[in-house]
C-alpha cells in the first residue's frame, strides 16, 4: 500500500474525539482485506484480530494508535458568529485566518474570523488573540445560522494535506493518524506472515482527551504486552535539542517508568537486527500517550512505545517524513513476526517462580 | 465570476504578472487599446461615445501581500520577510503556494507542550518563523527556491451561499469590480482609463506612475476595504464598514480626502437609485488615491470600495450583493458624470 495516499486519506478525514465515526468507517474499511475480525467497544475504539498460529493459549499482542484528533467546539452564538472552545490540546495561536466546517445540522464552511491588522494597535498586533475573541463566520446572515448551528457542535479544520519535498508531508490530525497508517502497513504485511501471537490492533478514541479509548480497550482486550503508537517531537527551530527528534531518522522507542525494559530492548535489538534506523527517546515520567493507560489496566501490562517525529505538533500543518512511518511497520512486523510465546516469561523480570502446567 | 480566477491567481506585489495575464485575458474584446507600461501597470481604455470626452480613470490594483523568501537554514527551511502589511498573527498553521510552480510550503511554531510561561500569548515576529517546503538542507533549499521568489497564501476560492470566501480580495474584488464595468454593455460618454496597477501593498507605486502616464481629469479607485463588524469586547469600536450594507464610500483616509463634488455625485446617485451605501469610518486605511490625487497638477478622486472581512489573511469574504451593488453604483455614477460635475463649487 502506497503510504503517501493513505496519510492524506486518513489525515483528511473527520475524527475529532469524542466523535470519530467517520475516521473509524474509513479504518475499518481500510483495514478490512487483512483481518479475521472486528469489533466496536463501548466508548468507540475499534478493535481489530489478526490470529496468531502459535497454540492456545496464544500471546495477545496489542497494538494501539489513536484515531482522534483534536478540534473545536461552539460555545455560543454571538450575532451571525459563533463563539468556540477547544476539545483537545488545539493551539489558539494558530487559528486565525484557517478555514474549518462547522457540523451543524449539515455542514458549513467557516472561516476563524480575525480583525486586520490596519485596525489594532501596534501591541495588540503583537498579542495572541485569547479565546474569547476568537469567532467563526459562516458568511450566512444571523437566522440561518441560528437554525443551523447550536451550542456543543464540533468543529473541525479543513485542510488538505500537502505533500512536501523528500516524501514529507505537512497536514492536520497526523498525530496521530500517521501511526493507524502505520498500523495499516503492519497488517498488510503480518497477512503475508506467520506469526505466533495474537495481533489485537486497537484505533482508539479519545486520547486527546484524556487517553480514554486506550484505558477501555486495554481492559477489555486484556493483552499480555502492548505497543503505543504515537508522535513524538521533530527537530525544528527553537525547541530543545534534548527533547525533538529528527524527520527522517526512523521511529524513537521509548525509555522510561511507562515501559517495560525488556520489551525496550527486544524492540532495540530487533531494529539493529534488520538495520532499521532509530532513536532513543528517555521519558522520565508521564509518557502522555495511550501507553500511560494502557500500562494499568487490569493487573497491569508490559507496554513499550513507538513513535514517529513530527514538527508543528497540534497545527493544522504538522510534518512529517513518510519514510519514518514505513521504517515503524517494518520494525513492528519484523518484532511480531520473531515473537514466541516463551517471551512472555522473559517480561515476568525472571524473579518469580515458574508456574508449573 | 471572474473574482475566482483573480482570487486564485499568485501576484504579490511586483510579481503580478498572473494576475495581470487573466484581466488582459478578460477585457481583450471589450476595450479599444491595452498596454503593459514600464512597471506592469495593465492601462486599458473604453472609449465614449460624446465629444470631447473627459478623461476618467478608474484604478484597482492586481497586487497582494505575501511572503519574499529571503534565505535558507542549514536544515532546508526558508527564511522569509512580508511584502506589504502582513499579519504576523495569521502565519503560524498557513499553507502556501512558493514561486512560479507553486511549491506547497507550511508555516508551524513550536508545539503548545514545548512552551514556556508567557509564550503562549506572544505572536512571533517574521524573522522567527520559517516555510517548511520539505528540503533537507541548505543547497537542496537554494536550488528549489532562489533567494527573492514570493510566496502566496494557498487558498481555493469558495462559494458560501451570499458570500464568497478567499485570498487577496484587497484587491482582486476591486479588480473584478472594474473588469465587470468594462464588460457592461451600457454606452457611457467619458472615456473610461482603467489602470490595474501594481505594488499598491508596498507604497501606491504603480498608480503613482499610471495616473501620470493617464493624465486624468478626474479618478475613481476600487477597493476591497476593511470591514471589521466582529463582536467586540469594547463598545463602542467602529466597524469602518459592515458586510451586506452595500458598497463603502471613502470621505478621507490615512492617504487622501475625496473630491467634494465626485462624493455628491456618488451620493445623489445612490440616494436617487435607491443603491445601499455606507460611508466608510474616516481615517483608516489608505488606496491608490493616495497617488493618482497628488499626480501631476492635482486630481479630483475618490474611492469606492466592497467591503471584506479578514483582509491581508489566508481568506476573506465578502457579499456578493454588496461587491454587485459596487458595479452598479460606479457604472450608474459615471454614467451621470460629465464635465459640469467637475465645474461645480468644491
Amino acid at each position: 500500500m502506497d503510504v503517501v495516499p493513505l496519510l492524506k486519506q486518513l489525515s483528511e478525514t473527520r475524527g475529532i474525539a469524542g466523535q470519530e465515526a467517520p475516521v473509524r468507517d474509513f479504518i475499518r474499511t481500510t483495514w478490512e482485506p487483512f483481518l479475521d475480525s472486528f469489533s466496536q467497544d463501548k466508548l468507540g475504539s475499534l478493535i481489530a484480530l489478526k490470529q496468531g498460529i502459535g497454540p492456545e493459549p496464544r500471546p495477545k499482542l496489542m497494538l494501539a494508535a489513536h484515531m482522534d484528533e483534536i478540534g473545536l467546539i461552539v460555545t455560543g452564538l454571538e450575532q451571525e458568529f459563533l463563539r468556540i472552545g477547544r476539545v483537545g490540546g488545539t493551539d489558539a495561536r494558530v487559528l486565525l485566518g484557517l478555514e474549518v466546517i462547522v457540523h451543524g445540522t449539515r455542514d458549513l464552511p467557516g472561516i476563524i474570523a480575525t480583525r486586520p491588522p490596519h485596525v489594532l494597535s501596534r501591541a495588540d498586533r503583537k498579542k495572541a488573540v485569547p479565546w474569547e475573541e476568537i469567532f467563526i463566520d459562516a458568511g450566512l446572515p444571523e437566522d440561518e445560522v441560528h437554525a443551523l448551528v447550536s451550542v456543543g457542535d464540533l468543529v473541525s479544520i479543513r485542510r488538505e494535506m500537502a505533500e512536501l519535498k523528500n516524501g514529507r508531508v505537512a497536514g492536520k490530525a497526523l498525530d496521530d493518524r500517521a501511526c493507524v497508517a502505520t498500523v495499516t502497513l503492519v497488517l498488510e504485511q503480518l497477512a503475508r506472515m506467520k506469526h505466533i501471537a495474537d495481533v489485537f490492533a486497537v484505533a482508539t478514541v479519545q486520547e486527546e482527551t484524556g487517553l480514554k479509548g486506550a484505558m477501555a480497550s486495554a481492559y477489555g482486550t486484556a493483552p499480555d504486552l502492548a505497543i503505543a503508537l504515537d508522535v513524538t517531537f521533530g527537530k525544528q527551530p527553537g525547541t530543545p535539542d534534548a527533547e525533538t527528534f529528527a524527520l527522517g531518522a526512523g521511529p524513537t522507542i521509548g525509555l522510561g517508568p511507562n515501559f517495560h525494559p525488556k520489551l525496550v530492548a527486544r524492540l532495540k535489538k530487533v531494529a539493529g537486527h534488520h538495520e532499521i534506523p532509530h532513536a532513543v527517546e528517555p521519558n522520565p515520567g508521564r509518557s502522555g500517550t495511550d501507553a500511560w493507560a494502557i500500562q494499568v489496566a487490569r493487573e497491569g501490562v508490559p507496554t513499550a512505545l513507538l513513535s514517529i517525529p513530527v514538527r508543528y505538533m497540534h497545527q493544522p500543518v504538522e510534518t512529517l517524513d513518510s519514510q519514518d512511518v514505513e521504517r515503524t511497520a517494518r520494525l513492528l512486523a519484523a518484532f511480531i513476526a520473531d515473537l514466541q510465546g516463551d517471551f512472555l516469561e522473559e517480561l515476568t523480570w525472571g524473579e518469580n517462580q515458574k508456574e508449573s502446567e | 465570476m471572474i473574482l475566482k480566477a483573480l482570487s486564485e491567481a499568485r501576484g504579490v506585489s511586483g510579481d503580478e504578472q498572473e494576475v495581470r495575464a487573466i484581466i488582459r485575458d478578460a477585457i481583450r474584446d471589450v476595450v479599444d487599446e491595452a498596454k503593459t507600461d514600464t512597471i506592469g501597470n495593465l492601462l486599458a481604455v473604453k472609449h465614449g461615445t460624446g465629444r470631447d470626452r473627459l478623461r476618467v480613470m478608474i484604478s484597482a490594483h492586481m497586487d497582494e501581500v505575501g511572503l519574499m523568501i529571503t534565505g535558507h537554514s542549514s536544515d532546508g527551511l526558508l527564511e522569509v520577510r512580508s511584502v506589504g502589511g502582513l499579519d504576523p498573527r495569521v502565519l503560524p498553521g498557513s499553507l502556501w503556494d512558493v514561486g512560479p510552480d507553486r511549491l506547497p510550503g507550511v508555516i508551524g511554531i513550536k508545539p503548545i507542550h514545548l512552551l514556556e510561561n508567557g509564550e503562549s500569548e506572544k505572536v512571533a515576529d517574521i524573522e522567527n518563523l520559517y516555510v517548511d517546503i520539505g528540503a533537507t538542507g541548505k543547497n537542496e533549499a537554494q536550488k528549489l527556491v532562489p533567494v527573492g521568489t514570493t510566496g502566496t497564501f494557498a487558498t481555493r476560492f469558495r462559494e458560501m451561499g451570499p458570500t464568497v470566501s478567499g485570498k487577496a480580495f484587497d484587491d482582486r474584488a476591486g479588480c473584478a469590480v472594474l473588469v465587470e464595468l468594462l464588460r457592461a454593455v451600457a454606452p457611457v460618454t467619458c472615456d473610461i482609463h482603467a489602470a490595474f496597477t501594481v505594488q499598491e501593498e508596498v507604497g501606491l507605486r504603480g498608480a503613482h506612475v499610471a495616473a501620470y502616464a493617464v493624465e486624468p481629469e478626474c479618478a475613481f479607485a476600487l477597493e476591497g476595504t476593511i470591514a471589521d463588524d466582529l463582536p467586540k469586547n469594547k463598545k463602542g469600536t467602529s466597524p469602518t464598514t459592515e458586510l451586506g450594507k452595500g458598497p463603502a464610500i471613502t470621505v478621507m483616509d490615512r492617504s487622501f480626502m475625496a473630491d467634494r463634488r465626485l462624493l455628491a455625485l456618488v451620493r445623489d446617485t445612490a440616494n436617487e437609485l435607491k443603491i445601499p451605501y455606507q460611508i466608510k469610518q474616516p481615517g483608516v486605511g489608505g488606496t491608490d488615491s493616495g497617488a493618482i490625487h497628488m499626480s501631476r497638477e492635482g486630481v479630483p478622486s475618490i474611492t469606492l470600495s466592497v467591503p471584506c472581512r479578514y483582509i491581508h489573511s489566508p481568506v476573506a469574504l465578502l457579499n456578493l450583493s454588496d461587491f454587485a451593488n459596487t458595479v452598479r453604483l460606479l457604472q450608474e455614477s459615471i454614467m451621470c458624470l460629465s464635465r459640469d460635475t467637475l465645474r461645480r463649487e468644491q
